[in-house]
């Protein structure tokens, strides 16, 4: 009975613990003493986050993160990443055990409000979709009644696919599975006939199998899955260095400003948007906290919005996204910076 | 009292006395340490709350009564993701406690064959006994889950392998059994009109073999005939039952499983999930068992068997009738703790996907409402009242097998 009261101790210790840290009030004034940036990312999502040859992280989220990390110490290098499953990430993040998210997580109404994170932007706009194995000879997803179905539990993908079937009166039988390796496994034995999450997660999937013709992605997009990098809340300052660190790597690309050309820029231009940018003119950087140079640094270090995305996730790349609704807004796209004034 | 001994004589009650008294002492430590433990609670309390409502959370169970929105595949109660998460949190809990059963059970025997053949004279069954329980004791359970779900999908063949003309797999015992790599699907008896009557009958007629062993036991004891009970029981186990049953029309009949789209339909489907649950937890407590068991049996000195065995009382029976009886004084006790092992091991649930409690309550309805701490509350006081019913049902057994003094 002793006992079990001291374990139960310690478990309340602990949730106090977790719950104590989240209680620093400036988090950019803790990044900055610690010097190193806690960034939450997916496990092993090639193309958006997944360690490369020699257990480095790299991709399109992990560029989120180095740019927060360049703006604020100068280092792109200077993140510690913190692999995340769909189920642990914001309670990781509410705990205070890493600063920010960029984590191909859909923003939503009640994440935002009831789960008390802020969501500073959109760096994808997504959709869910199904990928099946082209020897199934399905061609829509109406077609998918009585079928066997992976799925991530802790994600929006759940709760899309539970209504997308009711609405459609279909059966389904759903395979809840606990990360992304996971899902494929099973979907490769053929545990599950359908796999389905972010349309950008099933071309990334697709991409690292073996035969990757052999199974297709369905035409439907049952969702809008609208995904970004996120803070908690009550830390608006932190809130706006994450957001305007995106920004900066989309508004960098609206204005054809590269990690070539970015230091040369950077004596001044005749454009004052890029000159306030890059900290030519005005005090953009000092407002945030941050030194005049933080965009620059971003932009050398780490690139614009363009060019993370054709590096990581673009045509000539495995995952092979085409820009669509995330092309510039100047070119038909969503991908929109508020001005740098 | 005071007279008696030679304590300095009534000086009243002075405040040294809380220190250098040993009848106080252990008053005053204890009274110390609660006082230090309420103070450390309180502290972790209110720092709890007020970091709470600094993330601007506060603890209200109000969201149970939330549509869930998600969905569960093994469902013992209707479910369906319009209803509210109390009911998930429910359907949860009662896939935990179906495994759990399943998992004592199997447990049990596997247990009890794996620790009586571990002191088999036959050295080949002996050691394949050793090796059993060594390789399941001292391997994590999480490990054993993950393999046996493993084994499942990747070795066994998927339903579109036994379709076409010539499908490369086929259904086993007269194509009623599929085993696939989504699961087993075997038939199930579908429950038409009357058959509650077969049902009755059959639970009649177990009452009539209960009754009849008595009966017999009787008159044994009485006139020192031995019936054939064993055939007459097993007469009264089938006749009824097949007797009203055919009377009545048929009225159960079997759905077998049918290759039907995607998937087989028809029949119960035992989803490799939770066999593979129910299979690895069921072999890694057997493995404990099974050392108990075998502890047990050690533990009753060989002069018992030997004076059992100089009485004329048959190998058999000597087991029976003097050894278990004894041996599961010493086999209970740990035996419970096992089986609370096993119902709390089975929270692993979520690494093969299998819905029970932790998957549910504290899987997805945690996720989408956000609500840790309550989810975590509630479901450490579920398993709490679980793991207590257990126990204390399990000594209720323990009392009946305890040695009786007379
Ligand atoms: N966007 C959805 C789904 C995000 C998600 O978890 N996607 C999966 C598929 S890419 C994933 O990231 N899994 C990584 C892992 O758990 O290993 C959400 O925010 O809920």
């Amino acid at each position: 009975m002793k006992k079990s009261v001291f374990l139960g101790a310690l478990t309340l210790a602990g949730l106090a613990a977790g719950t104590a840290m989240a209680q620093d009030s400036s988090t950019l004034a803790a990044v900055k003493e610690r010097g190193v940036l806690k960034c939450g990312v997916n496990p092993g999502t090639p193309g958006f986050a997944a360690p490369d040859a020699n257990g480095k992280f790299v991709g399109f989220d992990v560029d989120v993160c180095r740019a927060v990390a360049a703006a604020v110490l100068g280092d792109s290098e200077a993140v510690e990443y913190t692999p995340l499953t769909s189920a642990v990430r914001f309670t990781a993040l509410a705990s205070g055990e890493v600063d920010m998210l960029a984590r191909n997580t859909t923003w939503t109404f009640s994440r935002d409000v009831d789960l008390k994170n802020t969501f500073v932007g959109v760096n994808y706009y997504d959709g869910q979709g199904f990928m099946v194995p082209k020897d199934l000879g399905v061609s829509s997803a109406k077609e998918l009644g009585g079928a066997t179905v992976c799925i991530e539990t802790g994600t929006t993908t759940e709760l899309n696919l539970a209504d997308y079937f009711r609405v459609n009166n279909m059966e389904y039988e759903p395979v809840p599975v606990e990360s992304f390796t996971e899902a494929q496994t099973q979907f490769l034995a053929g545990a599950c006939d359908v796999y389905t999450t972010d349309a950008s997660a099933l071309a990334a999937s697709r991409a690292s199998f073996e035969t990757p013709d052999d199974y297709v992605v369905l035409p439907e997009i049952i969702s809008k899955e609208p995904l970004g990098p996120l803070v908690r809340h009550g830390d608006d300052n932190w809130g706006d260095v994450v957001r305007w660190s995106l920004n900066a790597m989309i508004a960098a690309e609206e204005y054809g400003v590269t990690s070539a050309n970015a230091a040369e820029l950077a004596s001044g231009t005749d454009n004052p948007e890029i000159n306030r940018l890059l900290g030519v003119e005005g005090e953009l950087g000092a407002m945030l906290g941050l030194d005049n140079d933080w965009a620059l640094n971003i932009l050398t270090q780490v690139g614009n919005y363009g060019e993370s995305f054709e590096k990581n996730i673009g045509e000539n790349t495995p995952v092979g996204l085409a820009r669509g609704l995330n092309a510039q807004w100047t070119e038909g796209g969503l991908i929109y910076s508020p001005p740098f004034r | 009292m005071t007279t008696a001994t030679d304590s300095p004589q009534d000086q009243g009650f002075r405040l040294s006395q809380l220190i250098y008294d040993t009848r106080y002492r252990a008053i005053t430590i204890q009274v110390i340490a609660m006082i230090a433990f309420m103070l450390i609670a309180a502290f972790l309390i209110r720092n709890t709350i007020i970091n709470l409502s600094a993330l601007g959370k506060d603890i209200d169970f109000g969201f149970l009564f939330n549509r869930a929105a998600y969905d569960i595949n093994q469902k013992i109660i209707p479910y369906s993701s319009d209803d509210p998460h109390w009911r998930a949190t429910l359907v949860g809990l009662l896939n935990t406690l179906l495994i759990a059963l399943l998992g004592c059970i199997l447990a049990t025997i596997i247990g009890v064959i794996a620790g009586v053949l571990r002191l088999s004279k036959n050295w080949l069954t002996a050691k394949i006994m050793t090796f059993y329980v060594e390789s399941f004791r001292n391997i994590p359970v999480l490990l054993w889950i993950l393999a046996f779900m493993a084994v499942l999908s990747e070795a066994l063949p998927t339903p579109r392998a036994f379709r076409g003309e010539t499908p490369s797999a086929s259904m086993w015992l007269w194509d009623s059994v599929a085993v696939t790599n989504r699961g087993t699907y075997v038939p199930s008896p579908i429950w038409g009109e009357g058959s509650v009557f077969v049902v009755i009958t059959f639970l009649l007629s177990l009452l009539g073999i209960w009754a009849f062993g008595k009966y017999a036991k009787r008159r044994f004891e009485a006139t020192g005939d031995i019936l054939p009970s064993f055939w007459i029981k097993l007469a009264i186990f089938f006749v009824p039952t097949v007797l009203v049953y055919f009377l009545l029309g048929r009225p159960v009949t079997l759905s077998y499983p049918e290759l039907k789209g995607f998937n087989f339909s028809g029949g119960l489907h035992m989803r490799n999930s939770m066999l593979a649950l129910w299979l690895a937890l069921s072999f890694y407590t057997g493995s404990f068992i099974a050392e108990i068991v075998r502890s047990g049996i050690l533990a009753i000195s060989k002069g018992q068997t030997e004076a059992a065995f100089a009485l004329g009382l048959r190998p058999s029976r000597t087991m029976n009738l003097v050894i278990l009886p004894q041996a599961l004084r010493v086999i209970i006790p740990p035996l419970i703790s096992q089986y609370l092992n096993l119902t709390k091991n089975s929270s692993l649930a979520l690494a093969v996907g299998y819905m029970d409690l932790r998957s549910t309550l504290g899987g997805t309805t945690l996720n989408t409402t956000g609500r840790e701490l309550e989810c975590m509350l509630l479901m450490m006081l579920i398993y709490l009242i679980v793991s207590l019913f257990i126990s204390s049902g399990m000594n209720v057994y323990n009392k009946s097998v305890k040695l009786k003094e007379r």
